[in-house]
């Protein structure tokens, strides 16, 4: 409980003077629009996430900030200072590429060492401070190797490095881990977020992967179409979801139809015999979506009936799928040594009114997806 | 238990290697047709005398050879050879890597476009390409030459006729392709994000070029050079066209003395000695870029 209060409150520097700032960046080709006047500040440390499917913009914003790609409009802005027209040489920004792009012509160290040769470091700074970015991403013993003769991991951890020894005052992830195996993503997630955490170097990723922008980041920013969805926490963006689409994006949900009726506190959604308060402003429509994410289901004696027709093993989790009134419903339950129902039983669902989010029901979009 | 599995047949290849050996049998004939028996031929040949009235005459001897190595007009002509390959190379390379570069960093419809320009001329015959040269300096009557004396801005024609300078100029525009498609090939294997990130780190576009880009071209710069000399060198047409009788180089000199002075045991000499110092500079500086670059691109 300690450590998330720590990190929520990086999360909301957002009242202090923003460290970067995005004023409306647009991106046009021809007629197609890539980014869609996007406004983001950033603070200073933090640790933001571009999140989104391929094509949503979320690698144009990056190249943008980076300087590779000029903007059809708005501002970029550090620390006040505008850099839209500075040459990406002189901004100063660390940059790790999905392709590692990574100097094959030169060893590791060289590679390391380039950026501060650039910068004009003396020799002796420069042995150390290469020495120190290599010891960081936990490669001293690898320095004289050329890239060609190490793994993805290994070729990962230079580029990082290679980024890092320049002291950026941003350092921009493009994709980073996506090329790597399952077991190296994560060990490697857990890794970069210690390095980011111990040198407190302003970080933006872009990753199409929810899970890795919600291990790593203070505050995940949702795209799509080149339009901003939802900006805000991990844990907020996942639990309370902004549109469909982050909902969606995010996980998986299950949506309902929900019927209006009074109750005891003012009026509530009912699915089954399930009753959730409902938010007072799509109280007057005589029903509304619900939606509830699949780990957040649990069964009960009484509440929505169903029949199961799924049990799928998946060694931490159960995975389920539900028959009730309302549609076919997915749910998530740990394996904490119980055995839920199983295929063809009947049951009853039930979840906390706080886990449940409502929409303005759309007979269109009702299907659950 | 071992001679229960050797049960197939004794005679000849064993039988993993039959279906191998079938299967490389014609290119193997094609080449020792027509490659191997000429060239050994050719090379016994050389080692036979020639008479002024009596042809050529059977048995063993070393008279060409020692002719070779004795006569310094010999050294002329080889030296004059590779000096013309060394520059054709040199120039070569410095108009080839940075054509190839500058089309290769070209956007879509003129990439092709100028790709094609570029390589088209080899579809074209040599003789033809040089002749556009003679047609342009050759002589008082050459279009360039005779405009520009018209004009009275020369009163002489330029010298390109007959000259080692006109052989290099020829034979160097009809080089570059060669060294433009070697260059193009390494250059299509480069990951263009690398010139970003080295611009993120603070480089300059001179040194991008200079110790991004350039070293990563090495080995394409230096095949192509490997290509372009073997070719110069070995060249026929243009310095036959170009230099003519009176500037001769390695092959033209070879070609004369089969076919003016019908002398082939000398001929056969030269065209012996040609090859073999052309195979140890190719196979030496190939052996040179193998080493300097096998751990970086392999």
């Amino acid at each position: 409980m300690l450590a998330r209060s720590a990190s929520t409150g990086t999360a909301d520097a957002g009242n202090a003077p923003a460290f970067l700032a995005l004023d409306g960046l647009t991106k046009h080709y021809g007629s197609h629009t890539a980014v869609d006047a996007l406004s983001l500040d950033v603070a200073e440390g933090e640790f933001i996430s571009l999140l989104g499917p391929s094509g949503c913009g979320k690698t144009t914003t990056l190249q943008m900030i980076a300087g590779f790609i000029d903007p059809t409009g708005g501002a970029i802005r550090l620390e006040g200072r505008d850099l839209v027209r500075v040459k990406p040489a002189k901004r100063g920004l660390g940059i790790v590429f999905q392709s590692y792009a990574l100097f094959p012509h030169m060893t590791a160290a060289e590679n390391v060492a380039f950026g501060l040769d650039m910068q004009k470091v003396p020799k002796a700074e420069r042995a150390q401070r290469v020495r120190d970015a290599l010891v960081l991403v936990g490669l001293a013993a690898l320095a004289d190797r050329f890239p060609k003769r190490m793994s993805g991991g290994q070729q990962q951890r230079v580029a990082l490095a290679r980024a890092l020894v320049i002291r950026p005052r941003i350092l921009l992830l493009d994709e980073p881990l996506s090329n790597l195996d399952a077991k190296l993503r994560e060990e490697m997630q857990i890794e970069l977020r210690q390095i980011q955490r111990t040198i407190g170097t302003t970080t933006i990723l872009v990753t199409h992967d929810q899970h890795e922008a919600m291990a790593l980041s203070d505050r995940i920013v949702v795209m799509n179409a080149g339009r901003v969805e939802q900006i805000g926490r991990p844990q907020d963006v996942y639990e309370r979801p902004a549109t469909p689409f982050v909902a969606s994006f995010l996980g998986k949900t299950n949506v309902m139809e929900a019927r209006l009726e009074a109750g005891p506190a003012g009026v509530e959604a009912v699915v089954g015999d399930v009753r959730c308060p409902c938010p007072p402003h799509l109280a007057s429509d005589g029903r509304v979506a619900l939606s509830v994410r699949p780990e957040k289901i649990a069964f009960a004696d009484a509440g929505l009936p169903c029949v199961i027709v799924s049990r799928v093993f998946q060694g931490t989790y159960w995975l389920l799928v539900a028959q009730t009134p309302v549609g076919a419903l997915t749910i998530v339950r740990p394996n904490d040594g119980g055995t839920p129902p199983e295929e063809g039983a009947q049951a009853h669902l039930v979840w906390r009114p706080d886990d449940a989010a409502f929409r303005k029901w759309d007979a269109a979009a009702g299907a659950n997806p | 238990m071992s001679a229960v599995a050797d049960t197939g047949p004794r005679t000849g290849l064993p039988r993993h290697l039959l279906a191998p050996a079938l299967m490389v049998l014609p290119a193997v004939l094609l080449l020792v047709g027509v490659v191997l028996v000429p060239l050994a031929m050719t090379a016994m040949l050389s080692f036979q005398r020639f008479g002024q009235y009596t042809g050529i005459e059977p048995g063993f001897s070393l008279t060409n050879w020692l002719e070779i190595v004795g006569d310094p007009y010999f050294a002329e002509m080889f030296a004059r050879t590779f000096r013309i390959s060394g520059v054709v190379t040199l120039a070569a390379c410095l108009i080839g890597a940075p054509e190839a570069y500058i089309i290769h960093r070209m956007r879509a419809p003129w990439k092709g476009i100028f790709l094609v320009v570029t390589l088209g001329p080899l579809l074209i015959s040599v003789v033809a390409r040089t002749l556009g040269w003679a047609l342009l300096f050759g002589g008082r009557n050459g279009v360039v030459n005779k405009a520009l004396m018209d004009l009275g801005i020369l009163s002489q024609p330029i010298p390109f006729m007959f000259t080692e300078g006109g052989v290099m100029v020829a034979l160097t525009h009809v080089m570059v392709p060669f060294m433009v498609l070697s260059v193009w090939a390494v250059l299509q294997r480069l990951d263009p994000k690398a010139e970003n990130a080295a611009a993120s780190l603070g480089a300059s576009q001179f040194t991008i070029l200079t110790r991004i880009v350039l070293p990563q071209v090495m080995p394409g710069i230096l095949s192509g050079a490997i290509i372009v000399f073997a070719l110069s060198a070995s060249a026929f047409a243009t310095p036959a066209i170009i230099g003519g009788r009176r500037l001769k180089v390695a092959a033209t000199l070879a070609y004369d003395e089969f076919l003016n002075t019908l002398n082939w045991p000398l001929g056969a000499a030269v065209a012996i000695l040609l090859l073999i110092a052309i195979a140890a500079i190719v196979i030496g500086c190939n052996a040179l870029v193998e080493r300097r670059y096998a751990q970086v691109f392999q």
